[in-house]
């Protein structure tokens, strides 16, 4: 049997969004005396601002915690923090991989959930150990046995002497220390094995390039060995290994097998240390990586154009520094002719566009104008040519095409019994094509579904949840192509196309849809002083119209005395305001209107 | 050297009206006692410093008329003495609670014109408006007014009232017109921030947009008819009775206004006294806003008046032409929201409702 090394435990939390990891990653924190009092915030692990406020995590974290157990013996206790959510699934499978163990937190009073069970068979795949725990005994409706035995049931793993906690009151957290020390099994010491290292997070920082996290599985890595990425082949010299503590790096002699920790070498780009990547040496390279690298695609892309054309070049600047981190990120320059200049980005998914929108906007303060999101089409022409279109500006002329594919995804929705029948006539509305239904445990079912992406890229997740009252949860991954009728949709207003309203939508679905975006782009675009016809048409027939009626007064007040500087500010508001529109020939659409057509819920 | 207007404010009501956002306050005796004083010492000051002398005064609020006849007496006096005033002094009553003898005293001091905030003619909407008088006192006030020898009256009429319908303001206009007043001022709702009515907009009967508009197009119609011209976007008066006071700050030419929340525009500065009476009963101190008058406040400005902007008087004036400007109001003049000609540029009625987005696509 392999020696271990007995004091070192990885894990990493899994858990659905709001069921408490965040919280009872800082009561493991303050319980290992990780932090100082006085630094102590909430969500001390979800760092980004944004994440704090959506209460999700988006990047994975890593932080070492020195545990005194009770026997005795101080343990060093890895904990990974994994985003949670279907668009980074592939960064969770890497989490997942890089520990012996997973700590599963399930909310006492509602239960498992779609997203905890899709991770947590991740978790199984890898072998790890799932330490379930019961979080938020304190709320009146928590009803731990109930959700021990579901766990049971429905997972199959011993869960009735699992920790019941409250993360929140701290009540029993250091039961759950406990139950990882004696649960996750020590890693294997693998020192004399040449170096493979699992990449799983990355991240740029302005002063040292790209601290890549590691969690290294054989041999060992010091400062001054020549690192190399075995997928990119890129090479660098590493200039310091360390661990990762809650609010600081830690710099160490070396790293060696079964530790987290994180390694710099002046590396400039994330994208030269993709997440999944193996690290070994040049000077004694390993024969094979280690399974289960991919590069990342984006799947779903827009265009995102500054409100102000003289903002080009920072959105450029921008997207160039968010991409450092990123990996998934892509980006390229399109020109509009409504929009002007501006970059068709590519992303994992509508939160992963939601939150670059966001951190463009917050940390580079740029007014935006976003458009519709499209998946990649696979366009079949009769030439027998295949074109790949995310961009609506260049779907060819209809007569040329000979058919055409979308993407699809399996879906898992997992739900109270008494939804499936809302569930099932939302997948239908949205052309999905039901695959099974089985029965978790007399309350809870998962629903098999095939959707095409675009069904559910707008919008999906938001109405899932109001029509199951929030109780419905779901995941996803692609599939591959299906044959599919689409046409493109133009809007005009005032008789002009608006190239950047366009979209790609399937052919049954053109005419509601139509009707609705006329309707919202009635509702959005304000009175204006001429009447605006808004037309949706596809190629030039058009099949839906409304009016934006004609503006006839604005303010006329008592005149204020001689306060013509309260007049004067007055104009120049009004003006502000139309600075956050867009000029389309003569008429004015504010960039609410671009939003408000692109969430168009039932 | 040309005469300035000058305006007196008065920040005082009895009681504070729903929608307006003005600068007043209750007051006791003691309080308007003090504040007179303060503000004849301001007057006294502020002759000394500018040294000129004015054509109009307008004493406005606030309520004026609650400080009662001798105090109106003393201060016009004072400002007319001050500025050596003669042409057309203009104070703003309260039709509500005047005492005896109140116009022929201020009839004494020299006021020649009067400006009564009627509103509307229908007691129901009145009171909505938080006004207190009916229709009966009014009508007393408006010819005890004219029986002390002031025949110049101005009425206040407002469109957009809750509840108010376009017969409501057929009546209030006819009334105005049978009254036999010299000048209209008829004004739009508008909620501000910070008044009861826009917090509790939603609970409000307003008529719509467009019947706003539909009224606002029979005021103007109907004056007209009547003998009233329009000479400014909310403006009527028989003929050779526009204010002259108001039209100053139409025309961009200057004023003096003293009293806190007051604003002037004198010798290419922009000036006001900040809305707190206490600071200025300890000493009045006026803020700078900086040089004013320039070519875009005289077309913000002038394109409020029917005759709007004039070539002769732009190149005059400020050495500009208006031909950059005609251009940019090509798109409106096609929209039949003004005119152009080899004279000027003018709103018609319709671009007066849209005035503001008008004037700021021209000048910004």
């Amino acid at each position: 049997m392999a020696e271990k090394k007995q004091n070192i435990r990885n894990f990493s939390i899994i858990a659905h969004i709001d069921h408490g990891k965040s919280t009872l990653a800082d009561r493991l924190l303050e319980l290992t005396d990780s932090v100082a009092k006085r630094d102590m915030e909430e969500q001390l692990l979800d760092n980004m601002d944004l994440e704090r406020e959506r209460g999700i995590t988006i990047k994975a974290h890593a932080v070492k915690l020195d545990y005194k157990a009770k026997d005795g013996e101080t343990y060093e206790l890895n904990l990974i923090d994994t985003p949670g959510h279907v668009d980074f699934n592939y960064e969770v499978s890497r989490s997942l991989a890089a520990c012996e163990g997973a700590v599963l937190i399930v909310d006492a009073s509602q239960g498992i959930e779609a997203q905890t069970l899709a991770n947590t068979y991740l978790a199984l795949d890898h072998n790890l150990e799932i330490v379930p725990v019961i979080n938020k005994i304190d709320l009146p409706a928590a009803d731990p046995e109930r959700v021990a035995h579901e766990v049971e049931d429905v997972i199959g793993i011993p869960c009735l002497d699992s920790p019941r906690v409250s993360a929140k009151t701290g009540e029993n957290v250091e039961a759950v220390l406990e139950e990882i020390v004696k649960l996750v099994p020590p890693p294997e010491n693998r020192d004399n094995l040449p170096l493979r290292a699992l990449i799983f997070d990355s991240i740029y920082d302005s002063y040292r390039g790209v601290i890549v996290y590691v969690r290294v599985m054989d041999g060992k890595i010091k400062p001054g060995d020549t690192m190399r990425m075995m997928a990119t082949g890129a090479e660098f010299t590493v200039v310091e290994t360390g661990y990762m503590r809650a609010t600081s790096l830690e710099p160490t002699k070396q790293l060696s097998s079964g530790e987290v920790g994180y390694i710099t070498a002046s590396i400039k780009t994330v994208s030269d240390a993709r997440v999944g990547d193996t690290v070994t040496t040049a000077e004694n390279p390993a024969a094979e990586a280690l399974p289960g690298y991919r590069k990342v695609n984006p799947m779903v892309f827009c265009g995102i154009y500054p409100a102000d054309g003289a903002d080009y070049e920072n959105l450029r600047d921008a997207l160039q520094k968010l991409q450092l981190n990123d990996a998934a990120l892509s980006y390229e320059p399109e020109t509009s002719g409504a929009l002007g200049f501006g970059f068709r980005c590519g992303f994992l998914g509508l939160l992963h566009l939601e939150i670059i929108q966001e951190r463009l906007e917050r940390e580079y303060n740029l007014d935006l104008v976003t458009t519709i999101p499209s998946v990649i089409y696979k366009i079949h022409l009769t030439d027998r040519s295949v074109v790949e279109i995310d961009n609506p500006c260049n779907y060819p002329d209809p007569a040329t095409i000979d058919f055409s594919e979308e993407p699809v995804v399996e879906a898992h929705i997992y739900s109270p019994p008494e939804y499936v029948g809302a569930i099932m006539d939302l997948c239908q509305d949205r052309r999905g094509s039901y695959e099974g239904m089985t029965y978790l445990d007399a309350d809870r079912v998962d629903l098999k579904y095939t959707l095409p992406l675009n069904e559910i890229i707008y919008d999906f997740f938001d109405v899932l949840k109001s029509r199951t009252r929030g109780y419905a949860s779901f995941d996803y991954e692609m599939k591959g192509y299906q044959k599919s009728s689409l046409v493109k949709l133009d809007v005009l207003l005032n008789g002009d196309v608006i190239d950047a309203l366009s979209f790609i939508i399937h052919a049954d679905k053109a005419y509601p849809r139509a009707r609705k975006i006329a309707e919202k782009l009635k509702e959005n675009i304000p009175r204006q002083m001429f009447e605006i016809p808004v037309q949706i048409a596809i190629g030039g027939k058009v099949i839906a119209r409304e009016t934006v009626k004609a503006m006839r007064k604005d303010v006329l007040a008592k005149c204020y005395g001689g306060d013509i500087t309260r007049k004067k500010k007055l104009l120049e508001k009004q003006k502000e305001g139309k600075k956050r529109m867009r000029q389309f020939g003569t008429v004015e659409v504010p960039q609410d209107a671009f939003m408000a057509v692109l969430k168009l819920d039932d | 050297m040309k005469k300035i207007g000058l305006y007196l404010h008065i920040p005082f009501c009895s009681s504070k009206c729903p929608y307006c956002d003005f600068y007043s306050m209750r007051s006791d005796d003691a309080l308007r006692e003090e504040y007179v004083a303060a503000l004849i010492k301001n007057i006294r000051f502020s002759a000394e410093q500018y040294c000129c002398k004015a054509d109009t005064l307008y004493i406005g609020g606030g309520t004026p008329s609650v400080l009662g006849k001798e105090k109106l007496y003393k201060i016009v006096c004072e400002a007319v003495s001050a500025f050596d005033v003669k042409d057309e002094i203009t104070v703003e009553c309260n039709p509500h609670g005047i005492e005896d003898g109140f116009f022929e005293r201020l009839c004494e001091a020299g006021v020649n014109r009067i400006s009564l905030g009627l509103q509307s003619a229908n007691d129901a909407e009145r009171k909505r408006l938080g006004r207190r008088a009916d229709s009966e006192e009014i009508t007393r006030v408006i010819s005890s007014a004219k029986r002390a020898g002031i025949n110049n009256i101005s009425l206040d009429v407002m469109l957009g009232i809750p509840d108010s319908t376009p017969e409501s303001l057929k009546a209030t206009l006819d009334y105005c017109i049978d009254s036999d007043v010299t000048h209209i001022s008829g004004y739009i709702l508008k909620l501000e921030e910070n008044t009861p009515f826009y917090k509790m907009r939603e609970r409000l009967n307003l008529p719509d947009e467009d019947s706003v508009c539909d009224m606002y197009f029979f005021m103007c119609e109907y004056l007209s008819e009547n003998g009233f011209s329009q000479y400014e976007i909310s403006n009527f008066s028989k003929p050779g009775f526009e204010s002259r006071h108001n039209l100053k700050y139409w025309n961009c030419d200057e004023y003096l206004g003293l009293g806190p929340s007051a604003h002037s525009f004198i010798g290419g500065e922009r000036f006001f006294y900040p809305d707190s009476i206490s600071d200025y009963l300890s000493a009045p101190a006026a803020e700078y806003e900086g040089r004013g008058g320039d070519f875009e406040e005289y077309v913000m400005l002038r394109l409020r008046l029917s005759e709007g902007i004039k070539e002769k008087e732009a190149l005059n004036r400020f050495g500009i032409s208006l031909d950059a400007l005609r251009k940019k109001a090509e798109r409106f003049a096609d929209e039949g929201l003004l005119l152009c000609d080899t004279e000027g540029i003018r709103l018609t009625r319709k671009g007066f409702l849209l005035s503001n987005t008008v004037i700021s696509e021209l000048i910004y």
